[in-house]
């Protein structure tokens, strides 16, 4: 059985290598030289930009008098499919509920965003940020001081012309 | 000072004898350190230069931390210091720890005997910018720059592993095979100068026109090959990080693999170095020949100090550029390059430049501006033939490319011949 090598013939232009080589070199001579065309995003100085339904590390919204508008209802550690909040809920004198513990454990979050979906007082959100960084595991437990604490944008998920989701 | 400056800097006697005696002995020390020094400050420099560039092409910005970049190799070096030297297991200790120091030394070493500028009128004496002036100058450098190879053989050998030891093999196959061509082409530089210290083929070269138009052929074969001496792209064979991890310096860490570093960007330098003075006319400033026969200054010094620096850094780029455009050649074809094409063509070229040598001595034509334009137009006819034979993809094949039918059909018959054999065993 004899082995059938398929034999092309191709023109000169396609099998010569030294133009191939020169048009290489000119090709790599003329990036060498395109000042504009440097694609590099210079990342500390100069961040891409994320999507506004970025969800990353959470942030609790606070009301006007600085505390947490979170009622302690409890739909986001039931919803959270990671089972990554800790709620304990608490009651003052007035009878209005709010949350004496609550911490999320932002390495066990798989950032679904459920629990800002579901917070009927649109307390709790998802953030548009992802540098975090900490010393240790503990780090990554958010309380809520920290929640409230956070700054940056949030996942536009919720919708700010609407408010209440009306 | 000043006046001393002044001093060193005036319009001298041609026929200045060399400084000789003690002075002879404190000019070496001093030239040995100032070339050591801005040798290794470049080649560290040329270690940037390489990631600019490779950058730049790749469309990225390249280092720009430490200092804006410029302290980059200061920073690397810093790093290759600080690291860990592992010793993996079963590796031969003094070989191991000899190679790295094997493949740094001669690419050192072949700087010695290179001229980098016109001579410079002291008060002791006429100094020349050669380290040392051996007679047997170019002999040198062909004798030191093969031993370059023993360091990569040793590493490969030595590492007790076979990604290395496949690199260390491929680089002695392809170095021993190219070393050929390289001396081989630089024998018509030699019937040129009829000398072989670098010094003369200088002044032969300020005289008789740069070799790269008498012998264009011939710089051509000496540039491949020195892409093949260094291990650069397209011959980078025994590191092929692809193929082989890193090849002979797989099990290095810290300065021993800095070392192997340093001597690739040395032994460029130093190839680099040799094309300029082989086929470029060394120090020698275009278009004047002046230069070797004064007066001398120490200005012109400088001027032709630059210049060689001009010529050796335009050939670093040339190796930059050829690195990150060409791909890796396959093994069979670096092998048929370098003993189908390479050395006949190089032994051919040898024949025909005597050749031509002969006629014109005959003819009565002195080395001149009308002997350089009869080899240079020898030479382009040369380079027309060659190329458009080298230019048909028949000689180095690629997987894509023309067969001889002739070839084919002697492989068909071998595996018929094999199938019938097969046959008959059953």
């Amino acid at each position: 059985m004899a082995i059938k090598v398929k034999v092309v013939e191709r023109p000169v232009e396609d099998v010569s290598y030294i133009r191939a080589t020169l048009r290489g070199m000119a090709l790599t001579v003329k990036h060498l030289f395109d000042v504009n065309g440097r694609v590099t995003t210079q990342y500390p100085e100069e961040k891409s930009p994320i999507s506004p339904r970025w969800r990353g590390t959470h942030r609790m919204l606070t009301t006007e008098t600085g505390k947490a508008k979170c009622v302690a209802c409890g739909l986001c550690p039931t919803v959270c499919p990671a089972n990554c909040i800790k709620l304990v809920p608490g009651e003052d004198e007035e009878g209005n509920r709010y949350p004496l513990v609550f911490e999320i454990d932002e390495f066990r979050c798989i950032f679904c965003g459920y629990c800002q979906e579901v917070c009927p007082e649109e307390a709790i959100h998802v953030g548009r940020h992802y540098e975090n960084s900490e010393y240790s595991r503990q780090g990554f437990v958010y309380d809520l001081q920290r929640l409230m604490d956070q700054t940056h944008p949030v996942c536009e998920m919720w919708d700010p012309e609407d408010p209440k989701g009306q | 000072m000043v006046h001393g400056f002044n001093a060193l800097m005036q319009v001298a006697d041609p026929n200045l004898p060399p400084v000789s005696g003690m002075a002879f002995w404190l000019f070496t020390i001093v030239k040995m350190l100032i070339i050591f020094t801005i040798y290794m400050v470049g080649v560290a420099m040329l270690t940037l230069a390489e990631r600019k560039i490779s950058a730049w092409i790749q469309d990225r910005h390249g280092p720009n931390r430490v200092g804006k970049g410029w302290l980059q190799p200061a920073a690397d070096g810093l790093k290759n210091f600080m690291k860990e030297e592992t010793m993996p297991g079963g590796v031969n200790k003094p070989l191991f720890i000899l190679a790295p120091i094997m493949s740094f030394i001669p690419a050192l070493t072949a700087w010695c005997v290179i001229p980098f500028g016109a001579p410079v009128p002291t008060r002791w004496g006429r100094i020349d910018l050669v380290v040392a002036d051996l007679p047997v100058g170019f002999l040198f450098i062909l004798a030191i720059t093969s031993l370059s190879v023993y360091g990569i053989v040793l590493a490969g050998w030595s590492s007790n592993n076979k990604y290395a030891l496949l690199g260390g093999l491929r680089s002695s196959a392809q170095m021993v095979s190219y070393e050929i061509s390289m001396g081989m082409s630089t024998i018509p530089v030699l019937l040129l100068a009829g000398n072989v210290s670098l010094n003369s083929i200088i002044n032969q070269q300020v005289w008789g026109g740069w070799n790269v138009i008498n012998l264009t052929v011939a710089f051509f074969i000496f540039m491949v090959a020195a892409f093949a001496e260094t291990n650069r792209l397209p011959f980078d064979l025994p590191e092929a990080e692809s193929e082989l991890i890193a090849g002979y310096h797989t099990e290095y860490s810290a300065m021993k693999f800095s070392l192997f570093f340093i001597s690739e960007y040395a032994s460029m330098v130093t190839a680099s170095a040799l094309m300029a003075t082989l086929f470029f006319g060394g120090w020698d400033v275009p278009f004047t020949a002046r230069d070797n026969i004064g007066p001398y200054s120490g200005w012109l010094s400088l001027l032709s100090i630059g210049i060689f620096l001009a010529k050796i850094l335009f050939f670093l780029f040339l190796f930059m550029w050829v690195r990150w455009t060409l791909p890796r050649f396959r093994y069979d074809q670096l092998m048929s390059l370098g003993w189908k094409f390479m050395l006949p063509l190089a032994l051919v070229y040898i024949v025909v430049i005597a050749a031509v040598m002969l006629g014109l001595s005959a003819a009565g034509i002195p080395q001149g501006t009308m002997y350089a334009a009869i080899l240079g137009s020898a030479n382009i006819i040369f380079m027309i033939v060659l190329f458009a034979i080298l230019d048909r993809g028949r000689l180095i094949s690629p997987a894509y490319g023309r067969m001889n039918p002739k070839e084919i059909d002697r492989m068909r018959r071998l595996d018929s011949r094999r199938a019938i054999a097969a046959g008959a065993g059953r």
